[in-house]
């Protein structure tokens, strides 16, 4: 890829209480793409996602986008390139699901593209496939609804860069693949995607990267093929796991290994 | 280097897609409009219950005049010669003298408390945040008590309004300060800090009764309890104005304050600049609190009852939350200080005991739905 990139990050450092959370995190994200972080817990994911989204402050080097770093932008202009789904949605005071999409535009509020919010908002509920939760009470919503909302708000949010912070943690099946097929769906029209995933199949399945990261730093970034190697992966997440390459491209499964359940099962054979 | 223009990505191009299995339509897709009717209606049902109120109230008491009367009444002053003016001699001087400017305070101390809890409660994202509950009024309190303690007088009849704003921000900040953790509030922490406060607060005052001289002293223990008896115009042409300037500068953060309910980051994300929006949100409740606090004394409960009934009923937009609390505030004290002076013959009732009568089993009972609500404490 010879185009610049929409997003970068050069020698991020962040340490919070002595810990070093991201430790020198060079990255680059283009339009078109979806790149999955993953890694095990306490890696810094959402600590880099949260960098990203400009929530937390760096001890030292540079996220910018667009060739501006993030101190740069505006607080209003940060909201009409990149938006953000983070790992819970919560919301004080009984605000409709419809109300709570519709907050996604008020970026755009004061510009002409307000005429759209209608018509925008509505095709976000579409996609996320809540139109039918939306009068109902976001509060009373269950976790996965919740999600999906929140989803459809940063659709209607209409950014060229979409951060989400394990969108599908609480969602089923069906949700988990239609979150991220519309996320990849938006790559067509020019977004890049950052999505922090712990579910390693969904990520073969949908990034076009993987950066995997491990202590604070990128352990190894690349293709699906490239990354999710099961010595790769054992060593990373400290327990077996085996890589399965579906026939037909059906796509990678990542699974854990699963030894010791066999060895309760001897002793308690033994002990009956 | 000027950034380009920055333009939405039309989510047009993508929405489409083969696999969409297509939704049954929602029925009720007016739900905006709708609702939007609603808070108008209700809106101009309570500005018309304000002004009924008013003329009614104005017409209770030792001397009875109907509302009729005093209608015309005002007419007369603006210059209507309409309806059959009251016919006791006193009635002009009782009324424009005493109860007008006792009447237009109430109005305006209700519509401050009323909108300094919807300030607060958005700010904090909570129900339950009240400037009487979390200490505000009784920080504003203490530092009006100090300055008619010690006669200070820097800035005239607006001394004792700006302490009493001052304490205001002093302790918002201080709440704001200490209860917010990760950017939230916990009902717990909210809660303890504004004991924490009132208990200062407390101190402060019960130390300036103890010091000042029986006429301060008198002052202080009327004004700790809530009253409006003795408004005098004067008084109205500080709180009025000022009052209505603060509303009027809230107005313009009502969007931001709906995005705020999403959390700080999430409006951060969305354009807002939450720290600036609660350093002018703390500024705006001390003036409107410490504002109805230098003048009616320390009326606890109308922040916390008024906007939680308008939220049930209307939603909880901001927009429309505001005025109609505005409104509410004003009634609901209206309706307080009426009987405050007429339920006992000859007495003026305090009147922040009578909100405290209906305002604190009502906050018991908001604790506990809150609690059932969120789950717990948190």
């Amino acid at each position: 890829m010879t185009a610049k990139p929409l997003l970068q990050s050069r020698g991020a450092r962040l340490s919070l209480s002595g810990q070093n959370v991201l430790d020198d995190i060079d990255f680059d994200l283009f339009a078109g793409e979806v790149v999955a972080l993953v890694g095990p817990n306490g890696a810094g994911k959402s600590t880099f996602l949260a960098a990203l989204s400009g929530d937390v402050k760096l001890d030292s080097g540079t996220i910018s986008i667009n060739g501006l770093t993030l101190e740069q932008w505006k607080v209003k202009d940060l909201a009409r390139l990149r938006s953000v789904q983070m790992q819970d949605s919560k919301v004080s005071f009984s605000f409709s699901a419809d109300d709570v999409v519709r907050m996604g535009r008020s970026p755009w509020t004061g510009t002409e593209f307000v005429d759209h919010d209608d018509s925008v908002v509505e095709l976000a509920k579409v996609s996320a496939e809540t139109t039918a939760l939306a009068d109902r009470s976001f509060p009373t919503l269950s976790g996965g609804e919740k999600s999906r909302v929140a989803f459809a708000r940063v659709l209607a949010q209409e950014t060229p860069l979409i951060f989400l912070d394990e969108p599908t943690a609480a969602m089923d099946i069906r949700y988990q693949e239609l979150v991220l097929s519309r996320a990849r769906e938006r790559t067509g029209a020019g977004a890049a995607v950052v999505v922090v995933l712990h579910d390693l199949s969904l990520a073969a399945a949908y990034a076009d990267r993987i950066v995997l990261l491990n202590a604070g730093s990128i352990h190894a970034s690349g293709t699906p093929r490239e990354v999710l190697q099961p010595q790769i992966l054992s060593e990373v997440y400290r327990h077996p796991v085996a890589v399965i390459d579906l026939p037909d491209s059906g796509g990678l499964v990542v699974m854990p290994l699963r030894p010791h359940l066999h060895t309760y099962q001897a002793l308690e054979e033994e002990l009956v | 280097m000027t950034p380009a223009k920055l333009l939405p990505l039309s989510l047009n191009t993508t929405a489409r897609s083969e696999n969409a299995v297509p939704e049954a339509p929602s029925t009720r897709s007016t739900g905006p409009a709708r609702r939007r009717t609603t808070s108008g209606l209700l809106i101009a049902a309570l500005g018309l219950a304000v002004i009924v109120m008013a003329l009614a109230s104005a017409g209770i008491g030792q001397m009875q005049l109907s509302p009729s009367e005093v209608l015309a009444s005002v007419l007369h002053r603006f210059g209507l010669p309409w309806g059959a003016l009251p016919e006791h001699p006193y009635a002009e001087s009782a009324l424009w003298a005493v109860r007008f400017p006792r009447v237009v305070m109430a109005i305006v101390v209700g519509a401050a408390l009323a909108c300094s809890g919807v300030l607060m409660q958005g700010v904090f994202g909570n129900p339950l945040a009240e400037p009487g509950v979390v200490g505000v009024s009784s920080g504003a309190a203490a530092f009006a008590c100090v300055v008619i303690v010690f006669g200070l007088n820097f800035f005239g009849t607006w001394t004792v309004a700006f302490a009493a704003f001052l304490g205001g921000l002093v302790a918002t900040a201080l709440v704001y300060a200490t209860a917010r953790s990760g950017g939230r509030t916990e009902v717990v922490t909210l809660v303890l800090t504004g004991v924490a406060i009132n208990a200062v607060g407390g101190a402060v005052i019960a130390l300036m009764t103890f010091l000042g001289d029986n006429s301060s002293r008198e002052e202080i223990i009327f004004w700790q309890l809530g009253s409006l008896n003795g408004t005098r115009w004067d008084n109205v042409f500080v709180a009025g104005p000022v009052t209505i300037i603060g509303i009027a500068l809230a107005f313009f953060l009502t969007h931001k304050l709906d995005l705020l309910a999403l959390g700080e980051r999430p409006a951060r994300h969305l354009g807002v600049d939450v720290e600036r929006l609660r350093i002018q949100v703390i500024i705006i409740v001390a003036i409107l609190t410490g504002v109805a606090v230098a003048f009616a004394g320390i009326i606890g409960f109308v922040g916390l009852v008024v906007p939680h009934i308008l939220r049930m009923a209307m939603g909880p937009g901001h927009k429309a939350l505001l005025p109609a609390s505005a409104l509410g505030g004003a009634l609901l004290l209206l309706a307080a200080d009426t009987s405050a002076r007429t339920l006992v013959p000859n007495a003026d009732l305090p009147i922040g005991m009578l909100t405290a009568l209906v305002g604190g089993p009502f906050f018991f009972w908001l604790i506990r739905r809150t609690r059932k609500h969120d789950g717990g404490w948190s």
